[in-house]
């Protein structure tokens, strides 16, 4: 029967990822905690050995393959010094740093602000941080519906540190987390959770390639009014390898806005799941990816309106040459009743040479009849009446072409709300094109 | 000033001869007129002598106070001093105008071995070049010829003109869509550069634009080249009898 044999396929793919995991796992074990720690974890591993790592047959992972997130080891990875003056540096900020995954309390700020709790998760057995414990791995969980995202729940189990953050008023100063990589051999897996209270405000900066090899999820609950922004820098280390996972959601008029330049690495998949649950909200999530040369790029979103009027905007652009690989999947699920949705999703792609690749799958999913969704999709190279516009007045072809992959950049960047940090990041864009003229 | 010499132009993509043997002289401190049918080939000058690729010499030359354009890249042929004021100027989404004309000055004035300006003394500059024309902040805020009206993006073009100071300008159809108002802006604009050195060579369908920026000399182009060149008058016969004459006459 066709049945059975279609089940007994499954189940044999399903036991090859569990292997996998297995390889995976060997080495590890789930690392000290307290009581509520200890318990999401082993649930956490629970519902990972049910998974297993994603088979490169996995329609979710039908652009980016999974070998070298799933591997037991990273694959080594060279540590990039940047001759560039570090980010941020100008901003009036608290400053929190990790190398290769673990704290560095001499380089960090006391985690203390006014109008926020900060508490690392390594320190989670020593403290009943209790609203902490009603949150770790619960969006996570929810964001393994309907689809499944192995890597997220490898790291609740794992996570060895990362930052408790919850915020109970307007905070003065932006959070900013660096996360340092000198060890080509590093694994790091982090884990930050963040609980803006009702009507609360945060920024949120995250720099730096973390590790050879890193793991890392954000879960974040944003309260009725709350307001969080997060602008994040991914390191140029070539070698890197990554797998993020932002999980967040949303209560009524909140709003979300995060920001991701990505510049370089061999390997990064930046999962972000967004639930709507609260009337009136809006979230944004952009991300702007330069990639030359041994580079993959893959910008998995899922947004999930689940109640009245609120606003969800997705814009990614990613600039590709030499042979650099960018992906974009990215889902608008409009559920039953959540009425005057406005959804809108784009990706595209600037390919400046022939040898670049990108790879889409926008998706609308609605199921209630008033709502206003759209999604668009590109992909081109450098529009040559532009080109000749602008050199016919006079300006070179090289700052001509920036100028234009800078324009073609811009729309993401406009979703930085904060001048100075949209500034810091046009800059960073800026100098990864200078350096690359003419090669 | 701009001397054309038996210019014989071809498509590279296709094998398409546009411009058969065009010779054309515009000697400094000259306004010269370019009229002619539609697809006769004038546009495919003005992209040929500003340096727009696709398009492949096969004969003849061009040179702009004696050094060859057609080895110049098109930054070089704006940096020694050629302008072109586009028939469809070039919408440039996510490039702010500002932005646009002060990398285009300062680029020039690179090109050309003197300092950068200044960001205020560029802001000054900027204003009073744009004041003359109507154009207003918001105009300059926005991102280049986005959203702008067709007569809009004819003054943003003189506009342009007005700030890199060429040496000899061409000037593609900026009557084109042109009302009365925005006509007499663009060609006091150009009036307000006349210096007695400087060149121009217009382009155009209509006598309306030449009667305000008064031509030394009137060609007429069809086919792929100069077929009859005269004074004014020429350029009010057109407009009386059309071009039907002068082909029958020059066939
Ligand atoms: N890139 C091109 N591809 C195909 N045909 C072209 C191209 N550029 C010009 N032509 C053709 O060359 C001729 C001259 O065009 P153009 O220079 O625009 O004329 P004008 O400006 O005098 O109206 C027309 O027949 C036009 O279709
Ligand atoms: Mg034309």
């Amino acid at each position: 029967m066709p049945g059975v044999a279609k089940g007994t396929a499954r189940a044999s793919a399903l036991s090859k990822k569990q292997d996998v995991l297995a390889e995976r796992l060997a080495a590890m074990t789930l690392p000290e905690g307290g009581v509520w720690a200890t318990e999401r974890r082993k649930d956490a591993l629970a519902r990972l050995q049910a998974m297993g790592l994603p088979a490169p047959r996995d329609e979710y992972w039908r652009f980016t393959r999974p070998q070298l997130l799933n591997a037991p080891a990273p694959e080594r990875a060279a540590v990039f010094h940047a001759d560039e003056a570090p980010i941020f540096d100008e901003i009036d900020r608290l400053r929190i740093v990790f190398v290769d995954g673990v704290f560095a309390p001499e380089e960090s700020d006391d985690l203390a602000l006014e109008g926020v709790e900060i508490e690392r998760l390594a320190e989670a057995a020593t403290k009943d941080i209790h609203w902490a414990k009603e949150l770790y791995g619960v969006l996570e969980t929810r964001g393994q519906d309907p689809v499944e995202r192995p890597h997220a729940a490898l790291n609740t189990a794992f996570a060895t540190d990362g930052l408790l953050i919850r915020v109970t008023g307007k905070v003065t100063k932006p959070v900013h987390v660096t996360y340092r990589h000198e060890s080509e051999t590093s694994d790091a897996y982090l884990h930050n959770l963040l609980k803006l209270e009702a009507g609360a405000e945060l920024t949120l900066l995250e720099n730096g390639p973390a590790a050879a090899r890193f793991n890392k999820v954000l879960e974040v609950e944003v309260g009725d009014g709350a307001r969080f922004h997060h602008v994040r820098a991914q390191g140029r280390d070539h070698e890197r390898q990554a797998f993020t996972a932002m999980f967040a959601r949303l209560g009524a008029e909140s709003l979300f806005k995060s920001f991701t330049l990505t510049a370089n690495g061999r390997m990064t998949r930046n999962e972000c799941v967004i639930e709507m649950t609260g009337d009136d909200a809006s979230a944004h999530v952009a991300g702007a990816a330069l990639g030359h040369g041994d580079f993959h790029h893959d910008d998995t979103v899922f947004i999930t309106h689940d109640a009245e009027r609120c606003e969800s905007r997705q814009v990614f652009k990613k600039v590709l040459r030499k042979g650099a690989v960018g992906t974009f999947q990215g889902k608008i699920l409009v559920k039953r009743g959540a009425q005057k949705t406005d959804g809108y999703q784009k990706s595209q792609s600037l390919l400046l040479d022939d040898t670049a690749n990108f790879l889409a799958k926008p998706e609308l999913e609605i199921y209630a009849d008033d709502v206003a969704c759209s999604h668009g999709s590109t992909s081109g190279a450098i529009d040559e009446d532009m080109l000749f516009y602008l050199r016919a007045r006079g300006v070179d072809k090289d700052t001509a072409m920036d100028l234009l992959v800078l324009a073609f950049v811009a729309e993401a960047m406009e979703e930085i709300e904060d001048e100075g940090l949209a500034q810091a990041m046009t800059e960073r864009l800026d100098g990864w094109l200078q350096r690359r003229r003419g090669a | 000033m701009l001397k054309i010499n038996n210019l014989h132009v071809q498509l590279e993509e296709e094998d398409k001869q546009i411009l058969k043997g065009v010779d054309l002289e515009v000697p400094a401190g000259e306004v010269h007129a370019i009229m002619g049918p539609n697809g006769s080939g004038k546009s495919t000058l003005s992209y040929v002598l500003s340096g727009k690729d696709g398009y492949e010499v096969t004969e003849g030359s061009a040179t702009l106070e004696g050094q060859d354009l057609l080895s110049l890249e098109a930054e070089e042929r704006a940096a020694a001093g050629l302008f072109l004021a586009f028939q469809y100027p070039v919408e440039i989404p996510g490039v702010g105008n500002m932005t646009f004309l002060r990398t285009a000055v300062n680029a020039q004035r690179k090109a050309r071995g003197q300092d950068e300006m200044s960001a205020s003394d560029f802001l000054k500059f900027v204003r009073a070049k744009a004041k003359d024309l109507k154009i207003d902040a918001e105009m300059l805020k926005r991102p280049v010829n986005v959203g702008f009206s067709g007569g809009e993006k004819k003054r943003n073009e003189i506009l342009q003109m007005a700030m890199l100071e060429p040496k000899m300008c061409i000037l593609d159809e900026t009557d084109s869509g042109l009302d009365v108002d925005a006509m007499k802006l663009v060609s006091d604009g150009v009036n307000a550069l006349r210096d007695g050195k400087r060149a121009f060579l217009v382009i155009t369908h209509y006598q309306r634009l030449l009667d305000h920026i008064q031509p030394d000399a009137v060609h007429i182009m069809a086919n792929g080249r100069i077929i009859k060149s005269g004074g004014p008058e020429l350029a009010l016969e057109v407009e009386h009898n059309g071009y039907a004459d002068i082909l029958a006459e020059t066939a």
